[in-house]
């Protein structure tokens, strides 16, 4: 795109954001709870928020460069990183976040019918319907093909028996994309990629405590759920490669949450606790030698991922690129949080006093070490690495 | 602009790899090392470089340069890097070049043409004491006649005992720390007064002690304002600490590249040692760090070529990421290796000196980081 039409929407874009982003939606969330997530069941924190997400929606500013007839923006990769610079130099909050958006919609896109992306895609850009993800069993984590959930093929539907766990906001979502077993003759080979409502007769969740003391994950169960013939994405037995076209953008959605601005950045929670010396600097060496060193990681990581996004869009990106992404992004996270911590001192660790907003600090910390372990582990990341960008054996 | 390299970048690539793979690969340094050389480089591989165009890429047309920038640059380095090529190309086409870009007709016409012919080289006077702390200038420039008369010593300069013309801070007003009162000189390496003494460093590169004792140079000497020096030193430094930035990516990348070739085909155990996890993760953790660290070098050379208010931070963040990931990538690249990664013969122990080098040169991950602190008010 030429320069000049660039600059031309660049223009066109911030008036129009600073003209419909309402105020409050110009400041960090101040909780993990005041997230938009859509669905049926969205309850909005504010007004603010429904509205933001409304207008987002209707203009397909949720997922910029989706195509327009399924509810995206349409935009050009060049012209959805100026939406996104320009959003982010206004402190816009982003709209919506969806598992419809960075995991499933990415593989209804490559792999959908035209039916299923026209049902779908637009009640995911307007936040109308979220999504779970169905994947992870009590025996089938890391070797993630080993799943044992059964879909009986019966004719004009599949009978659905099994056990999923770990299932992010099972409890909340609308509808699953879920990987049972057509075939029990082929491990890889006898997957297949299925869509079905969390309604239907049949299924049940069960929440689970989380070390943080938030209940976001659950067990799902089901019982002779039925599920339409229709609704399977891709071809029958050929799942497994829907299923990994989505972990990757999937890697590449938690590789970026340690980049996600947050009410204050670690240097000022430092500064904010610990106060500063006549010179300005941190009132406490160690520490500050510890925060300035991670901060280049950082700075340098913030590069890396527009760097990724760009050759991405170009199709320069190795397949293996969100391995990297999603290792290196969230073990920065999780030193992020641990400096949190120690800036914070005392202070951070208390629990669910108001003082501490019940304990946002140290709940955010221990909601840090999942990163590393969701979307398949780091140790998974690094065989990836290994085996398919440095061609080593038998990883 | 994209964070990749566009169709011109990948061109100048292209042919800067083969080139200096082939005219100055490891095996070249290493001969100049076993003779003994003590130029600190070769004289026609530097020609060379100047019938590429190499020599002039940052200078501007009208000095018959290609008026490319920073990411240009950075392409040649990282193939210097890779190859562990002797080269003056940092002090010279990447430093003075920005300095003389910013000097008078007069200083520039006298220099740039010898520099992008590769006849003349240039060396960076700059560090007085055994730590980078560029802005400390305890060398003084006296008022004499129409000129100046300077005195000091320098350290850690690259070059400095063959240089044609030395780029020099001295102080005409102020304190030993303050930014105000720095004054940058060019000042030819056999005026009366100048003498350089080179030690071979770890590296097998040459880096000289430079005296200045009552050194008359006339106004013209002067590169920028009088007093106002350190905004041109700034800009240099801006440009060496991302121009060895980008060595050291290169410097990485060698190293790892040896690395995860051996990993392939050394067997032990009856098996290929490159299939035991504990080295697999290591060698991907590595590969990551400096993928990140490449990213962080190209961010910071777009910022200096787009004039980005916001450069000097990624500049600090550049030098620090790719000090850090080459340390680690020499460091594994030897263990790996195990017995052999620790012998003269084996060139893998060449980029861990090198590295050590580039990673002091302009100031190391510490000091990058401390700075970033600063600039962001703790
Ligand atoms: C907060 C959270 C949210 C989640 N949300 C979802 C969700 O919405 N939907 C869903 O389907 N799943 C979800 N998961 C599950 C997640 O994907 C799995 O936990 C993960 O893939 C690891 O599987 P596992 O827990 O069985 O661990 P295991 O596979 O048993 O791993 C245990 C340890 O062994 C290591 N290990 C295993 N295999 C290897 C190997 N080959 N080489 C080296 N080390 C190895 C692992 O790295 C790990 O350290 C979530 C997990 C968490 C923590």
């Amino acid at each position: 795109m030429a320069e000049a039409a660039l600059d031309d929407f660049r223009r066109e874009t911030r008036r129009w954001l600073e003209m419909n982003c309402p105020p409050e939606m110009r400041t960090p969330p101040k909780s993990a709870d005041d997230v938009a997530w859509g669905g049926r069941r969205f309850e909005p924190s504010s007004q603010a928020q429904a509205d933001w997400l409304r207008i987002m929606g209707e203009r397909g500013w949720t997922v910029p460069d989706w195509p327009t007839e399924y509810g995206g923006g349409g935009l050009a990769p060049a012209e959805a990183k100026v939406l996104k610079q320009e959003m982010a130099a206004l402190g816009c909050r982003t709209p919506l976040y969806s598992f419809g958006i960075s995991m499933l919609g990415p593989a209804l896109l490559k792999y959908g019918t035209e039916a299923q992306k026209k049902e779908h895609l637009p009640k995911i850009a307007r936040g109308e319907i979220r999504w779970c993800q169905g994947y992870s069993e009590p025996n089938a984590g890391s070797d993630l093909a080993s799943l044992a959930t059964r879909a009986e093929d019966k004719g004009d539907h599949f009978l659905v028996n099994g056990q999923k766990v770990w299932t992010s906001y099972a409890d909340k979502a609308d509808m699953i994309f879920c990987l049972v077993r057509t075939d029990t003759s082929s491990k890889q080979g006898g997957i297949s990629f299925l869509l079905f409502d969390m309604e239907s007769p049949g299924v049940s969740t069960k929440p689970i405590l989380l070390i943080s003391g938030n209940s976001p994950f659950c067990e799902t169960f089901f019982d002779d759920v039925k599920v339409p013939k229709e609704n399977v994405v891709g071809e029958i037995n050929k799942g497994w490669n829907v299923a990994k076209y989505l972990l990757g953008h999937e890697r590449e959605m938690i590789s970026g949450m340690g980049l996600r601005a947050s009410e204050q950045s670690l240097p000022e929670r430092a500064l904010a606790h610990l106060g500063a010396e006549a010179d300005g600097r941190l009132d406490d060496p160690m520490l500050r030698a510890r925060i300035a060193a991670f901060e280049v990681r950082a700075a340098a990581f913030q590069a890396m991922s527009e760097r990724f996004i760009d050759m991405l869009k170009a199709g320069k990106a190795d397949p293996a690129q969100p391995s990297m992404m999603k290792y290196y992004g969230t073990e920065l996270n999780k030193d992020r949080h641990e400096l949190m911590m120690a800036a914070g001192g005392a202070d951070a660790l208390e629990w669910d006093s108001g003082r501490s907003h019940g304990g946002v600090a140290a709940r955010s910390w221990l909601r840090t070490k999942a990163n590393s372990i969701e979307g398949g582990t780091s140790e998974i990341q690094l065989n990836i690495i290994a085996k398919r960008i440095l061609n080593l054996p038998g990883a | 602009m994209p964070m990749y390299w566009n169709e011109d970048q990948d061109m100048l690539a292209d042919s800067a790899r083969p080139f200096i793979a082939g005219n100055a690969p490891v095996s070249h340094m290493r001969a100049l090392r076993d003779a003994g050389d003590s130029h600190g480089f070769s004289p026609d591989v530097w020609r060379q470089f100047a019938e590429m165009g190499f020599t002039g890429i940052l200078a501007g047309e009208a000095d018959d340069g290609l008026g490319l920038g920073h990411v240009e640059a950075g392409i040649v380095l990282e193939e210097i890097g890779r190859n562990l090529t002797p080269s003056p190309f940092l002090s010279t086409a990447v430093g003075a070049v920005t300095a003389l870009n910013m000097a008078g007709d007069h200083i520039r016409q006298r220099w740039m043409p010898g520099i992008v012919a590769g006849e003349s080289v240039a060396a960076l006077a700059f560090e007085e004491t055994t730590r980078h702390r560029p802005h400390r200038v305890a060398a003084t420039a006296t008022k004499s006649g129409n000129g100046f008369r300077l005195d000091g010593a320098k350290q850690f300069v690259a070059h400095g005992h063959v240089a044609d013309v030395l780029l020099v801070t001295a102080r005409s007003s102020g304190d030993e720390s303050d930014r105000d009162g720095i004054t940058l000189f060019a000042v030819p390496r056999d005026t009366d007064g100048v003498t350089a003494d080179a030690d071979r460093l770890a590296d097998a590169s040459m880096a000289a002690r430079v005296m200045f004792d009552g050194v008359e140079v006339d106004g013209d000497a002067v590169v920028g304002e009088v007093g106002r020096g350190a905004d041109v030193l700034d800009r240099v430094l801006g440009a060496v600490r991302t121009g060895a930035a980008a060595e050291l990516v290169g410097v990485a990348n060698g190293a790892a590249d040896m690395t995860t070739a051996y990993l392939r085909e050394r067997k032990q155990f009856g098996q290929i040692i490159g299939s035991f996890q504990a080295l697999q993760h290591r060698a991907a953790h590595l590969y990551c760090e400096m993928e990140v660290a490449r990213a962080a070098v190209l961010k910071a050379q777009q910022a200096l070529d787009e004039g980005d208010p916001e450069a000097e931070r990624h500049v600090h963040v550049a030098k620090a990421m790719a000090g850090n990931s080459a340390a680690l990538a020499v460091q594994e690249a030897v263990q790996m290796h195990g017995g052999i990664g620790m012998t003269d013969e084996y060139d893998v122990g060449f980029y861990m000196k090198r590295q050590r080098v580039l990673a002091e040169m302009f100031g190391d991950a510490d000091y990058h980081a401390d700075r970033l602190a600063r600039l962001s008010g703790y």
